[in-house]
């Protein structure tokens, strides 16, 4: 298979305007992938697909990530003259890394019998901005998975023929395999609970304060 | 007191049916189907919508067996989640340790020593055996064979079942390997033992296609029933004997060569028309080739050690990286895709689940079947719900 560079040079090539990243990986035997524009996802997908050469025609995997916000600190050594002498002092610079969701798929070609392409499409933000393009049309096999990232992280895909949740039950609110999701700590419920359960319980259901009920004192 | 208020809702709705121009000429008769069904082989819905008895429309409903095994393994350390492994597809342990054992041995390059990688294909190919023996006594019993089928089937599966427990302790939870090799070597007398069950399986297989293959009822139920075409099958993604019986040749372990399934002789059956003949079929072949590569793995199997001397159990803590790892599973095509951020936890640990992604494909296999084929057609599948829930 050609090499990850010269994908890149091609679909370059072939679709103008789009650029794409080429991601490391910090890991020698793993893959290292492509990063898309979500606008330009649909297109450079469906020209692996139909490429003569690549003909990735079988989506293996499509998988979720979260990415929370995170402060990222860089060390740089900058030549400082204090009291007349240069010397070397460490500055730490730190920046905020907004957060964002990414969806990952793994395509191979059962064809030509090569792979993996990894191929990554990022969302906006991690609140409202959550929309990316479905691959459905593309690759059938990529129809429940994108139903289960929907599910479990929150992207919504433009595309999808059938959006709904599938491993949580219709009605459910929050996206339980994003890192900031908090269980709820009354899932199981205690006829009589007691100890921390009942810590967590009074956090969920403030108990009302009773009056307290003073035995009646005889004169 | 109305005593019919307590009764639980009904599990069936009626549509009308219309012609095109809106006129309605009929019933439609919505149905659940499970999650307590007999032949949904564990807790899993099917919505199907019939004309008489003809399915019109049908959607597979699933989360009933969740419990977020990806959110499980965040948490915990990645030894930690070889057991976890075991419970996925709890029919084929072994090779759900494997799948996840050669990806974390992918993402901290370590090496696995000569031996351990024959008990991995020994096992490998004793879980494919039993795997596959026991689906063909399911789904010949949704066809109706109550019983006597699944019998012979389990009573093959005991033996090899008796194997995994004396060298790991447990029947089905295995939780055999480790990253680098496996937990305890065997010896002679198991290898000994294994011998004789695998020499004397091909006599059990010939018995049981003797009953089935040419059954008349078996192929009136199976030929062109579930019919999975070729294309349909690449695009959707199947993998396994499924997609082998539609007419594709792809095994990993020919593809990926991963292991050591270089060294083995053996082919892969693909199939012609992809409907559930075919698929039974396959199966059975495959079984006789997974023969030929235990024949060959009991013959060649070293001495040596069976863990990588670099390997460490406690406090492993993976460069960070990101890898995906795959497995030909008796399912399809088990992966695991892990980021480590080189915490003792992974970041992301996300589990391809072969019969999950093998369902996308049920409704288009099912229109215009009847409603008893349905119950066939998911039994062909081979879903296990421990994986397609996770």
């Amino acid at each position: 298979m050609e090499t990850l560079e010269q994908i890149k040079a091609r679909v370059e090539q072939t679709l103008p305007p789009v650029k794409l990243d080429i991601l490391p990986n910090e890991c020698p035997a793993g893959e290292r992938s492509l990063l898309v524009a979500a606008s330009a996802g649909f297109a450079v997908a469906k020209f692996l697909r139909d490429d003569a050469q690549l003909r990735l025609d079988y989506c293996s995997n499509v998988t979720g990530i979260d990415w929370p916000d995170k402060e990222l600190t860089e060390k740089t050594k900058v030549k400082q003259v204090m009291d007349g002498v240069e010397k070397e002092v460490e500055e730490v610079k730190k920046t905020l890394r907004p957060g964002f969701l990414e969806v990952v798929y793994h395509l191979y070609s059962m064809e030509l019998k090569h792979g993996p392409v990894v191929l990554r499409l990022r969302t906006e933000n991690r609140a409202d901005k959550t929309r990316l393009p479905s691959l459905t049309p593309l690759w059938r096999g990529a129809e429940l998975q994108e139903r289960e990232v929907y599910d479990l992280y929150g992207v919504i895909f433009d595309g999808h023929p059938d959006l709904r949740r599938i491993l949580m039950w219709d009605g459910f609110k929050d996206f339980p395999m994003r890192k900031d999701y908090v269980a709820p700590d009354d899932f199981e419920y205690e006829p009589t609970p007691h100890d921390e359960v009942l810590d967590a319980a009074k956090k969920h259901y403030p108990v009302e304060a009773k009056p307290e009920v003073k035995p009646e004192v005889k004169a | 007191m109305n005593t019919f208020a307590a009764m639980p809702p009904k599990n069936y709705e009626v549509l009308p049916k219309t012609d095109e121009s809106g006129t309605p000429i009929g019933e439609l008769l919505e149905i659940s189907m499970g999650p307590h069904h007999p032949s949904t082989h564990g807790v899993f819905r099917m919505d199907v919508v019939l004309d008489g008895e003809t399915v019109v429309k049908l959607k597979p409903v699933f989360g009933y067996l969740h419990r977020n095994h990806e959110k499980i393994g965040e948490n915990i350390s990645y030894l930690a989640s070889m057991p976890y492994t075991d419970r996925l597809d709890y029919f084929c342990s072994m090779t759900n340790n494997w799948a996840y054992a050669l990806t974390i041995e992918k993402l901290a390059g370590l090496a696995v020593p000569e031996r351990a990688e024959y008990i991995r294909v020994i096992m490998a190919e004793l879980t494919r055996l039993q795997n596959h023996t026991c689906l063909i006594g399911f789904f010949v019993q949704d066809m109706g064979a109550l019983g006597t089928p699944m019998m012979y089937a389990f009573r093959e599966r005991e033996k090899i079942l008796d194997l995994f427990e004396s060298v790991s302790g447990a029947r089905m939870m295995c939780n055999y390997m480790r990253f680098g090799g496996v937990r305890v070597d065997v010896n002679d007398e198991w290898l000994a033992q294994t011998k004789v069950l695998v020499d004397g399986y091909g006599k059990f297989l010939d018995e049981f296609e003797a009953f089935l293959t040419a059954n008349e009822i078996l192929l009136a139920r199976t030929q062109f029933v579930g019919v999975l075409p070729k294309d349909l099958a690449i695009s959707a993604s199947i993998t396994g004997p499924m997609l082998r019986a539609a007419g594709v040749n792809y095994d990993l372990r020919k593809v990926d060569k991963y292991g050591i399934y270089s060294r083995f002789d053996f082919k892969v059956p693909v199939g012609e028309h992809g409907d559930i003949y075919d698929r039974y079929m396959i199966r059975v072949l495959e079984m006789r080739e997974s023969i030929k590569i235990l024949q060959q793995a009991l013959r060649d199997i070293p001495a040596g050690p069976v863990m990588d001397a670099k390997a460490k159990l406690r406090g492993f803590r993976p460069k960070a990286g990101e890898v995906y790892g795959r497995v030909e599973g008796p399912k399809g095509e088990l992966g695991f895709y892990v980021i480590s951020d080189g915490s003792p936890n992974p970041y992301r640990y996300r589990v391809r689940p072969p019969s999950f992604i093998n369902l996308t494909i049920l409704e288009d296999m099912c229109l215009g079947h009847k409603i008893s084929d349905t119950a066939v057609i998911l039994g062909s599948v081979d879903i296990v719900l421990g994986e397609v829930d996770r």
